[in-house]
């Protein structure tokens, strides 16, 4: 895998991971084409695209888009079982996650996302496995761990127009 | 701020993010975040020392900021210093600041090498893998130095934890793919082969990501993980679906690591060993098997996962093309899905079974689905969709069914997206020409295209039929009726314009018999059309119109009224006008004689590849050239290497060549002789060019003296030639067109021509963006002492802008003077984006241009190489083949090079000889060669005896390098 992308509705970057090395340009460039791709396409259309010489993968839950770049060889339908299992992932870790707790913890998504992919590639299937070693880690804080700031500050803090959880079996 | 008590996780975070996302405008957003860089820096830059949260605190902070799109410049030192707290969240914030916003500020790589170093050491597992995550994120040459080699210690060490393991796999991959040359390979390759054995699915899957990468780099080393993989494979294959755990996704045992199981294998032919073989077959089947199961689950990805490996299975099965079996199941069960309700399955079905239809096996097989997918083609909703089944068809097409297909790709064109209607044409183009029966049949689909979809048909389809009409004379007249016939309506494309002119001008008489086509009907006929075209088409018609004066004594009266109105004596354009007056010239001097042979037929086109497929090649990579394609292209041998194609242009100049007895030198020869050429050429118009070029050669002396013309003056340096300037030279020593420099962002094309010591070359720039280039020029230069001396070397400024698409010419007069050795540069300067480009060239001119062939005896040959006898006049080299020691490619080659190929002359028939005499303006130079191949040892022993020492020795080094 190239990189991946995470963006909303509106088109606003939510989570950029990249596994090539690309100029800070060349990264803008690419990630404001394909929002724009991806936004134009209909609902019932295919899931993958080809764009320069790379293959796009992306699928949306609720509000949020998920978008990989894989090689040539690269299988698509296990890229989009890759995007699903960090859903899950994210899911589980948040609780219900939805796009607010992506952008108010999203050290926790890179994290997340480190232990799930390593150099683009699977490091770790097994979401066993993989929350087991993030919540070793939070273990390792002092503090509370971060969702439980956000529930108390931000939903009770602000208002917050409904913003669904990304539904696992959405789209 | 409100004040932010420590531990309170990091509140004052979720506060700034909160302010953000409040913002009611980009302005107010970029008011709150520079409050808080400012905020940032003071607390940085500031007297108290921050402690350790403060500092993780800050730094996320400036990591939101910076993934919200703005620029961070400074933290870095800060984030540093996190690397090396002992508290665990605190180095995470480091290193995840670290991983997304390093820098090749080299002081702070040492430090965070430092830091990781440490944490490489410490033996606390959580510690290792943040330290080997960030070296995998980062992936800097900087860091493949400092650790490429502690890593596969770490991978295979015995004691190693299975999380750092994991970590330390994926790690060392990406390093490698960064930095292969800094990655040893050593005792640790054949321990992390047998990780694929290792009891934890979590190891092997982060452990057969590297090790297909390291095999496909070193298949030979890596070959033990054949038998380890199907084993694997074939144990998570029969495994039940609840045997792996958590490693079964609904319902599917380990799918990410069966698909890389499959895939590693792809790196490998079949297994040569039965048993291992006999195992793999079986997974596979299994494989097809589960496919017909009913699902075990309705979720997608259920489906998506088996359906993953299947399709997996299936790329393994065409790797190997060797078991029919499992080929014609396989395209059975991609049948199945091209009816599919899932879009995505669809979409790979066709994918995949473009790939089939090459294997012999199975392109019968895939052949019975055509109606399926030309429903595919009709009725599919997502373009992406409709262009693979339109891949499909193309891949699909035969004989038996080329006229079918391309009926229904042409009415498709009709209503096509427009994305994809040109390479639509091209394909319609090409399978045309392939399956072409009767050539009738073919013109017809061209002359569709250009109906259907005339904007989209490239210069290449057009000169292709073209060629094609004149290469073959049972379909002239046929071509002519037809074109005629399209030309009567009322709104026909340009395009229809060119080849109806071209192909009247040539053919129009084997239609004049009949009085509804009857010459001066052709001619109002095209010239109705005449006002409505550009100026090159024009160009064009002018030319058909000469021609008609040879073809239709009766139509010279009405011709040379039309030529001589003022709209075409004195047009505007430069080139309308001189073809008018010349043309108006030639026709009413030239004696009937005179203009026959002047206006001749075109000679037929040299058969090679169709322009149109290198087009299409190019225009998809080499990867969507089908197998049957390819293997069409070596049939027709080494042909492929002179890419270059001739299109009708061309050909019309070298036609003009051969009857003007010298090319460059007496200018106002050439002026009478133009037409010739000139009459036929189309739209590019070469020659007129040339003639173009003749008043300021003439008047201006300094271009004269300069020797060469800088095309505008450049306060920045020509660039040094490109480091494989010398590599694109020798690819033009033995032919003189081509492509002679390629990047992302412009071709340059060459076509050169020489005679005597006489040269003429046209480059042509091509812009292959769509963004115009700006203050585009170029300069050539001799360098040291060729210039003036050795090399005259003429040229006019080319235009300064290039528009995206564009190609625009330059034309270059040499004369040798004397011999060289160095070739001229050409140095390319324009603005693409407002970035300068620039790059310098070799012109491929070599002293081997100015060879005039000598035909000799045996006698004679012996008795001058004899004569040449002293040391210094002989060159010699041995050297390995580089290339194929076909004696059809090396005659081609020694051809190519100038001389004459003088047959029976050496005692061994296998030996090559050759003479030749260079002209320069000073002297001749005798040269005689002799090539000894030697098909055994894959070597060559190249003699070469010249009147001249330099020469043979610059020869010698030339031509060793060609073969």
């Amino acid at each position: 895998m190239q990189f991946m992308l995470l963006f909303s509705r509106q088109g606003k970057l939510r989570l950029q991971k990249w596994y090539v090395p690309l100029s800070d340009k060349e990264k803008k460039k690419i990630t404001r084409e394909l929002v724009q791709t991806i936004l134009a396409r209909k609902p019932k259309m295919c899931s993958f695209l080809e764009w320069r010489d790379l293959k796009i993968v992306y699928k949306r839950y609720a509000s949020l888009y998920f978008c990989c770049a894989v090689e040539d060889q690269d299988n698509e339908l296990i890229t989009l079982e890759i995007i699903h299992r960090y859903v899950e992932l994210l899911d589980k870790y948040f609780g219900s996650v939805c796009e607010l707790d992506i952008i108010f913890n999203f050290e926790k998504a890179y994290f997340i996302l480190d232990e799930f992919l390593l150099g683009g590639e699977a490091q770790e299937t097994s979401k066993k496995n993989v929350l087991k070693a993030i919540e070793q880690a939070d273990l390792l804080q002092e503090v509370r761990p971060p969702h439980d700031l956000y529930h108390m500050l931000t939903k009770t803090m602000f208002m917050v127009v409904c913003f669904s959880g990304l539904d696992l079996n959405a789209n | 701020m409100p004040a932010v008590s420590k531990g309170d996780g990091m509140r004052g975070l979720a506060v700034f993010i909160s302010d953000i996302r409040n913002c009611k405008s980009k302005e107010a957003e970029i008011k709150r975040i520079n409050k808080e860089l400012a905020n940032i820096r003071s607390k940085f830059k500031g007297d108290k020392a921050l402690d350790g949260y403060s500092k993780k605190k800050y730094v996320c902070k400036l990591l939101f900021i910076f993934l919200l799109g703005h620029d961070i410049d400074f933290g870095h030192m800060e984030a540093v210093n996190l690397l090396s707290s002992n508290k665990y969240t605190e180095k995470q914030i480091g290193y995840l600041f670290i991983s997304v916003l390093v820098n090749s500020n080299s002081e702070l790589i040492r430090l965070i090498n430092n830091a990781i170093k440490n944490d490489l050491s410490s033996r606390n597992p959580t510690f290792m893998c943040l330290a080997l995550h960030c070296i995998a994120n980062v992936g800097s040459r900087e860091m493949a130095e400092a650790f490429a080699g502690e890593i596969p210690r770490i991978l295979v060490a015995g004691d190693t934890m299975d999380s750092v393991k994991q970590s330390a796999a994926l790690c060392l991959l990406r390093l490698y793919k960064t930095s292969p040359d800094l990655v040893m390979m050593g005792e640790w390759t054949s321990r992390v082969v047998h990780l694929l054995n290792d009891q934890h699915m979590g190891v092997v899957t982060a452990a057969i990501s590297l090790i297909t990468c390291l095999s496909q780099k070193n298949p030979d080393e890596f070959k033990t993980c054949v038998s380890l993989a199907v084993s694997r494979l074939s144990r998570i294959v029969s495994s039940a679906s609840t045997d792996l755990q958590d490693y079964t996704y609904y319902f599917v045992p380990a799918p990410w690591l069966s698909c890389k199981l499959l895939r590693l294998l792809q790196c490998y032919p079949p297994p040569e060993d039965g048993a291992v073989k006999g195992r793999l077959v079986e997974c596979l089947e299994t494989i097809l098997n589960k496919a017909q199961e009913p699902p075990k689950s309705k979720k997608v990805q259920h489906s998506n996962a088996k359906n993953a490996i299947l399709f997996e299975a299936i790329s393994l099965i065409i790797h190997y093309d060797s078991e029919p079996n499992l080929l014609v199941r396989a395209c059975n069960q991609l049948g199945q899905f091209l009816q599919h309700r899932e879009t995505n399955l669809r979409y790979l079905a066709l994918e995949s079974m473009c790939t089939l239809a090459s294997s012999e096996f199975s392109h019968e097989a895939v052949k019975t689905h055509i109606e399926t997918v030309i429903n595919a083609l009709k009725t599919e909703r997502d373009v992406s969709v409709r262009q693979r089944a339109a891949d499909l068809l193309y891949a699909m097409c035969d004989r038996s069914n080329a006229k079918q297909i391309v009926a229904e790709m042409l009415s498709y064109l009709e209503t096509a997206d427009y994305s994809i209607r040109e390479e639509m044409v091209l394909k319609v183009a090409i399978l045309a020409e392939k399956y072409a029966v009767d050539y009738s049949w073919y013109v017809d689909t061209i002359l569709n295209l250009i109906r259907i979809a005339g904007d989209y048909v490239s210069e290449e389809v057009w000169y292709r039929v073209i060629q094609i009409v004149i290469n073959r004379d049972d379909v002239q007249g046929y071509a002519a009726k037809t074109v005629f016939e399209a030309l009567q309506a009322p709104a026909c494309h340009e395009n229809m314009v060119k080849v109806g002119g071209y192909i009247l001008g040539e053919f129009g008489n084997l239609i004049a018999g009949d009085p509804r086509s009857s010459p001066l009907v052709q001619f109002n006929l095209l010239h109705s059309k005449f006002h409505l075209c550009s100026v090159p088409t024009r160009a064009l018609l002018l030319s058909a119109y000469i021609k008609f004066i040879n073809l239709f004594p009766e139509t010279k009266a009405t011709i040379q009224e039309v030529l001589r109105c003022d709209s075409q004596i004195r047009n505007s354009d430069v080139e309308l006008q001189q073809r008018a007056v010349e043309y108006l010239k030639l026709s009413s001097i030239a004696s009937t004689d005179v203009l026959a042979t002047v206006l001749e037929e075109m000679p037929p086109f040299p058969e090679r590849e169709s322009s149109i497929l290198a087009k299409l090649k190019k225009k998809k990579g080499p990867g969507a050239v089908s197998v049957t394609e390819l293997e069409d292209n070596k049939r027709e041998g080494g042909e492929l290497n002179g890419a270059s194609e001739r299109g009708p242009e061309m050909a019309a100049v070298a036609a003009s060549n051969a009857s003007t007895p010298s090319p460059s030198a007496d200018l106002l020869g050439i002026r009478s002789a133009a037409p010739i050429g000139g009459a036929l050429t189309s739209a590019g118009s070469l020659l007129v060019d040339v003639f173009s070029e003749a008043a300021p050669t003439a008047s201006s002396a300094a271009v004269n003296d300069d020797g060469f013309l800088s095309a505008a003056p450049s306060s920045e340096d020509p660039a040094a030639p490109l480091s494989d300037a010398d590599e694109l030279l020798n690819k033009f020593v033995c032919k003189n067109n081509g492509v002679l420099f390629e990047n992302q962002l412009l071709q340059i094309g060459i076509k050169s021509e020489y005679r005597q010591n006489l040269g003429r070359m046209y480059l042509f720039y091509g812009n292959k963006t769509s963004v115009q280039f700006a203050s585009f020029s170029t300069t050539v230069s001799c360098p040291g002492e060729l210039q003036g001396h050795i090399l005259d070397i003429s040229t006019k400024p080319v235009e300064p802008l290039v528009e995206g698409g564009a190609q625009i010419q330059q034309v270059l007069n040499i004369e040798c003077l004397t011999d060289f050795c160095d070739a001229p540069l050409l140095n390319i300067k324009f603005r693409y984006g407002g970035a300068l480009q620039n790059l310098t060239l070799k012109l491929p001119v070599t002293i081997n241009k100015f060879f005039q062939p000598t035909e000799m005896t045996s006698h004679d040959f012996f008795q001058r190489w004899k004569q040449l006898s002293q040391p210094q006049q002989e060159a010699q080299k041995i050297f390995k083949a580089n290339n194929s020691m076909d004696t059809e490619v090396l005659k081609a080659k020694l051809l190519g090079l100038g001389t004459a190929l003088l047959e029976n002359i050496d005692p061994n028939p296998e030996n090559y000889v050759c003479a030749g005499v260079i002209q320069t303006k000073s002297q001749q130079i005798g040269c005689l060669l002799r090539l000894e191949p030697n098909a055994q040892a894959q070597m060559y022993r190249l003699t070469l005896r010249c009147s001249k020492d330099s020469v043979s020795k610059r020869l010698c080094d030339l031509l060793a390098e060609q073969f």
